[in-house]
């Protein structure tokens, strides 16, 4: 355990090579350099998690302290890393799942320009979320918060010569900005009231000086829940996600699916005994979670591009993982996340390889009988459809979704509403993620293969497809695990019981499975019909788009600011800056009008000069 | 003595002053060549006798000549008349007699209040040469070496190779453009003359 | 031709000069002058012939080609 600090710091230093000597190195070099110092970092992770498992610290934490950051008038965050059962569950699965699809970019990128520029950004990202992850005080976790941001606008305009990427990479940037504006706040607030910024510190003064319902703890815990939706594209805040398809897709895999996202669910678990005290902020979480769910649901089931409906699917389940911390269903949430980031990661891949297989093509309306021609690529996707969708006892999605939506129920702060809610999500996915299977792999050959993946991005896919299924397994010796981070979520008795939430759960799989089917594959002038009526057309259209919240915020934010920009465009500061330049303008101007080029203008010059030096000495 | 001084001097003024308002070339060079004889005899009437010599011999005997050497060359003619009647307007002189009045007035008044009267005696030949030979060589060398710098520009100015193209800028721009706007006073003279 | 009287005027003052405190060195710049005057009026001569040539013309302001 004393190598933690490595896992973060392999990276780091990966990226720093990569970043000022990529140019020099071969294209082998750089992905030896970039995938394997994630590969060594995920080595270190699972020697440190033997190590903690085996013989687990005092306390069930490791604390290392590297330095102190900042020392100012009593305010002195460090450099430190935590290792709880919770930070290294997640860390587990970052580097793991990050290995993996560093291996496949490999790859996948190896056509495209700027490939160590490429991999230096992922292993910076990586760095920043172990950082984030391992953090043992707020302020580092900013720093590693900040840093996945920023590589995140890095990815996503990676390939910055179009400039919509750029847009994108921008968009994403500053609506998560907002984001962390309220986490900044919220910062400050706890910093104030408590004094301190250490978590485990914060958390025990929180609960000794709050008490349940204290406003201060509600405001806090507001203002980090802002700040998880920016970073978790929950709603309000989730209108980046969708845009930042336009970067590669193994950054789409990694950042926007498996962990950057995941970010904001990470900090809400580490921050639970703040949301303990604040019930009303832990049901708002759980109605953002509700919300999103049902909201990204509806737009995935309208998408055209395959990285979009993904996208939105990712939205969606991370709606489900705020819903389970918001019912206080600490544990399944983060199982939630570990199921979640195998196959999404594995959804995202297996799009990558299609897209890159039809030559760029993006649309599913235009793909089709895919399944014979890449085979490996359908088994795989199959199987994380499947998980994602929830099919019962096989797939590991299954185990950890129909948790949630069982404790959405029988949990503390639990309601029938969210189970309603999460069973409607869970139809919606069924729904679309068949819609998209149909779509893609049956039918008639849509688009025709070009291009066959080699073995560094089939690979991946396999791995991850088995964790796919297997993952579910391990939910006891997880919870068991991690019962000392999070606390156990309390079950009250419901109307039903689990195994019958289960069985309502498979039906509703069933159901979502057959009129996908139905839809996309048996009947498709059924779905034409659905589309061409003016109802299903405008609903079509709205949740296509969203739900508006682009053109919502266009109309109250970006236009009046351009707006306010344009008014302001001839303010009086720049009035004084094009003075100067005007008037050094009108010298230049004056002083050209002497250079005549008349011998006759200079002689003149000269002997009116002289005249004036001689009557000047005269006089004085 | 002091008669011939004041005689030279008006001479000199007057034919100067003919020599300006003159439009004919050679016309003024003459009145020219007059107003330096003049201002020979005056330099005599001051005593200084060798300078007056060399005023004659060199000023115009030769530089005057080699004006006029090059004024023939040129063969003007009536254009030129013409032209430095159109030259010679109000507009023209006005700025510098302003500054020439202006420097007058200041040498009047920096020789305000001297002593009047000439100083009696001449300055020898024998004087001036000992002054050249002795504080003053070098500035004798260095003169010799202006000589000797001027000749050899003045000869590669005036070299004419037979067959160097010539660029006659004079032909395509601003000569061209006044011909065609039917401005004879800046076409040239030649050219216009015969051009059918 | 007016830069010759010019000349010739300042080197009379200076012979002026020279006479008025009884000594050589008025004529001897009066020299000098002279000497200066010379090689200026052989090298500016040939050049308005050059110009002439070029040209076509003795107007001054023809040779505005270093306009701006």
């Amino acid at each position: 355990m004393r190598l933690l600090w490595l896992i973060p710091a392999l990276p780091l230093a990966s990226a720093a090579v990569l970043a000022l000597f990529g140019s020099r190195l071969s294209r082998r070099a750089a992905a030896t350099l970039g995938v394997g110092s994630i590969g060594l970092s995920a080595l270190v992770t699972i020697m440190v998690a033997l190590d903690f498992w085996s013989s687990p610290p005092a306390d069930n934490s490791y604390t290392r302290v590297l330095w102190t950051w900042i020392e100012v008038a009593g305010f002195e965050p460090q450099i430190g890393f935590y290792l709880d059962p919770l930070s290294l569950v997640m860390v587990l699965v970052v580097t793991f799942v990050g290995f993996l699809i560093h291996i496949y970019s490999a790859e996948f990128m190896s056509e495209d320009e700027g490939y160590s520029r490429f991999f230096a950004y992922m292993n910076l990202f990586v760095a920043s979320m172990i950082t984030l992850l391992l953090a043992n005080n707020l302020l580092l976790l900013y720093l590693g918060w900040e840093g996945v941001g920023l590589c995140s606008y890095l990815l996503i305009g990676f390939w910055y010569r179009d400039p919509a990427n750029g847009l994108a990479a921008r968009k994403a940037f500053i609506v998560t900005r907002f984001g962390d504006a309220a986490m900044v706040f919220g910062l400050f607030l706890l910093f104030t009231q408590l004094g301190t910024l250490q978590i485990q510190d914060l958390m025990q003064r929180a609960s000794e000086q709050w008490q349940t319902g204290s406003i201060y703890a509600a405001i806090a815990a507001l203002l980090l829940l802002g700040g998880a939706v920016g970073k978790s594209a929950q709603l309000p805040l989730q209108v980046w996600l969708p845009d930042a398809m336009a970067g590669p897709t193994p950054t789409s895999a990694l950042i926007h699916a498996a962990t950057m996202v995941t970010a904001g669910v990470y900090l809400i678990a580490r921050t639970h005994v703040l949301f303990a005290l604040a019930p009303a902020a832990q049901l708002a979480v759980a109605i953002v979670g509700a919300a999103t769910l049902l909201v990204a649901g509806f737009s995935a089931l309208t998408q055209h591009d395959i990285k979009r409906v993904l996208a939105y699917s990712t939205v969606s389940q991370i709606g489900y993982m705020f819903l389970a911390l918001g019912v206080g269903a600490w544990q399944a949430a983060i199982f939630h996340f570990m199921t979640h980031a195998f196959f999404k990661a594995l959804l995202f891949l297996g799009a990558g390889v299609i897209i890159d297989a039809l030559h760029d093509e993006h649309s599913i309306f235009r793909m089709g009988g895919l399944r014979r021609e890449l085979p490996i690529t359908f088994w795989t996707f199959l199987i994380a459809g499947c998980s994602l969708a929830g099919l019962p006892f096989i797939t590991a999605g299954f185990f950890s979704k129909d948790l949630i939506i069982w404790q959405s129920l029988s949990g503390e702060q639990g309601r029938f509403v969210f189970w309603i809610v999460g069973m409607l999500g869970a139809l919606l996915t069924s729904l679309y993620t068949f819609r998209l299977m149909f779509r893609v792999f049956f039918g008639r050959l849509g688009t025709p293969v070009t291009k066959r993946p080699g073995y560094a991005m089939t690979v991946p896919l396999l791995v991850l497809a088995f964790f796919s299924i297997v993952g579910g397994d391990v939910k006891e010796p997880l919870f068991t695990f991690l019962h000392s981070a999070l606390p156990q979520a309390i079950e009250s008795s419901a109307f039903i019981t689990e195994l019958q939430s289960e069985a309502i759960a498979a039906i509703v799989f069933l159901t979502g499975l057959y009129f996908a089917y139905l839809f996309h594959l048996q009947k498709r002038n059924l779905a034409d019909a659905l589309v061409a009526n003016p109802v299903g057309r405008t609903l079509d259209q709205w949740w296509f788009a969203g739900w508006g919240f682009d053109w919502i915020y266009d109309k109250t934010f970006v236009q009046p600011f351009i707006w306010i920009a344009e008014i302001n465009k001839r303010d009086f500061i720049d009035g004084f800056y094009i003075g100067i330049a005007r008037l050094s303008e009108f010298f230049y101007r004056a002083f050209s009008e002497t250079e005549t080029g008349r011998i006759r203008w200079y002689t003149f010059g000269m002997a009116a000069g002289s005249v004036l030096f001689i009557v000047v000495v005269l006089l004085s | 003595m002091e008669l011939a001084f004041y005689i030279a001097g008006a001479v000199a003024v007057i034919a100067t002053l003919l020599m300006l308002t003159h439009v004919n070339v050679v016309h003024a060079l003459l009145y020219l060549i007059v107003s330096l004889l003049a201002v020979a005899v005056v330099f005599y009437t001051l005593g200084a006798s060798f300078v007056a010599a060399l005023e004659v011999i060199a000023y115009a005997g030769a530089i005057m000549v080699l004006f006029v050497f090059v004024v023939m060359m040129l063969n003007l003619g009536e254009h030129g008349v013409e032209l430095e009647k159109q030259w010679l307007t109000p507009g023209i002189w006005t700025g510098p007699v302003l500054l020439a009045s202006i420097l007058i007035i200041a040498v009047f008044y920096l020789v305000r209040g001297g002593t009047a009267g000439l100083a009696t005696g001449a300055v020898e030949p024998k004087e001036v040469g000992i002054a050249l030979f002795g504080p003053y060589l070098i500035g004798v060398e260095l003169a010799s070496m202006l000589l000797l710098a001027g000749l050899v520009g003045a000869y590669h100015l005036g070299f004419r190779k037979a067959k160097k193209p010539e660029i006659q800028y004079g032909r395509y721009t601003h000569e061209r453009r006044a011909a065609a706007s039917g401005n004879p006073v800046l076409a040239g003279t030649d050219q216009l003359a015969r051009t059918p | 031709m007016s830069l010759e009287v010019m000349l010739n005027a300042a080197g009379l003052a200076f012979v002026v000069a020279g006479a008025r405190w009884h000594q050589a060195d008025g004529q001897v710049v009066f020299l000098f002058i002279l000497a200066m005057a010379a090689a200026e009026v052989a090298v500016g001569l040939a050049l308005v012939r050059q110009i002439y040539e070029r040209f076509r013309s003795l107007d001054a302001d023809a040779l505005s080609e270093m306009k701006g």
